[in-house]
């Protein structure tokens, strides 16, 4: 049961980081390609951390947490350096002068 | 049945670091391939969890959770100095 759950969640996350890297090479246009790896690639990676709690957890040396610690830093700075590529983008444009 | 899903997943991260690595090469402006290269480290931390995973081995958290540090510091100075002309003022 456990393992079956464990599957899960890895099919979803590899699947998640993977359309996040397709939106990255298919995509016009760079404001179009910040949308994938910021959202899907993002998600996959935190299904693949959630799995990886399920695993250590079930070993039976208690309750595994520490992983979540890489997802709460990966979701908070993801937002952060997509604007910060769009800042830089915008510049490079020009489109940011007054 | 697990390891048939940490196969599949071990295939996904593999093409999604090739798709990166793609756009890392032919990406068009700098800002492009400073998002490749962010995709791709965030894409090697789902990589090291998996080999743990497959391994049983719990050492490599500690090394994921660097490569998330310095990934994004290492984001943050590229698009600093893209922005700025100088990554400390």
């Amino acid at each position: 049961m456990l393992d079956t759950l464990i599957a899960l969640f890895l099919v979803i996350g590899g699947a998640f980081a993977l359309i996040g890297s397709i939106g990255l090479a298919r995509l016009p246009d760079l404001f179009m390609r910040l949308h994938g790896p910021t959202k899907a690639t993002t998600l996959g990676v935190g299904g693949i951390l959630i799995a990886s709690v399920l695993h250590f957890s079930s070993r039976g040396d208690g309750l595994s947490l520490h992983e979540l610690l890489v997802t709460l830093f990966l979701f908070i700075t993801a937002p952060i350096s997509a604007y910060l590529i769009a800042r830089a983008m915008l510049h490079l444009r020009g489109d940011d002068k007054p | 049945m697990l390891n048939a899903a940490i196969v599949f997943a071990f295939a996904c991260i593999a093409a999604a670091l090739l798709l990166n690595f793609w756009r890392l090469l032919r990406g068009p402006t700098t800002p492009d391939r400073i998002l490749a290269l962010d995709t791709m480290y965030i894409n090697t931390i789902a990589l090291l969890v998996l080999f743990g995973i497959h391994l049983d081995l719990t050492a490599f958290f500690e090394a994921a959770l660097l490569i998330a540090m310095m990934g994004f510091v290492g984001t943050v100075a590229l698009c600093k100095y893209l922005l700025r002309g100088d990554i400390i003022e």
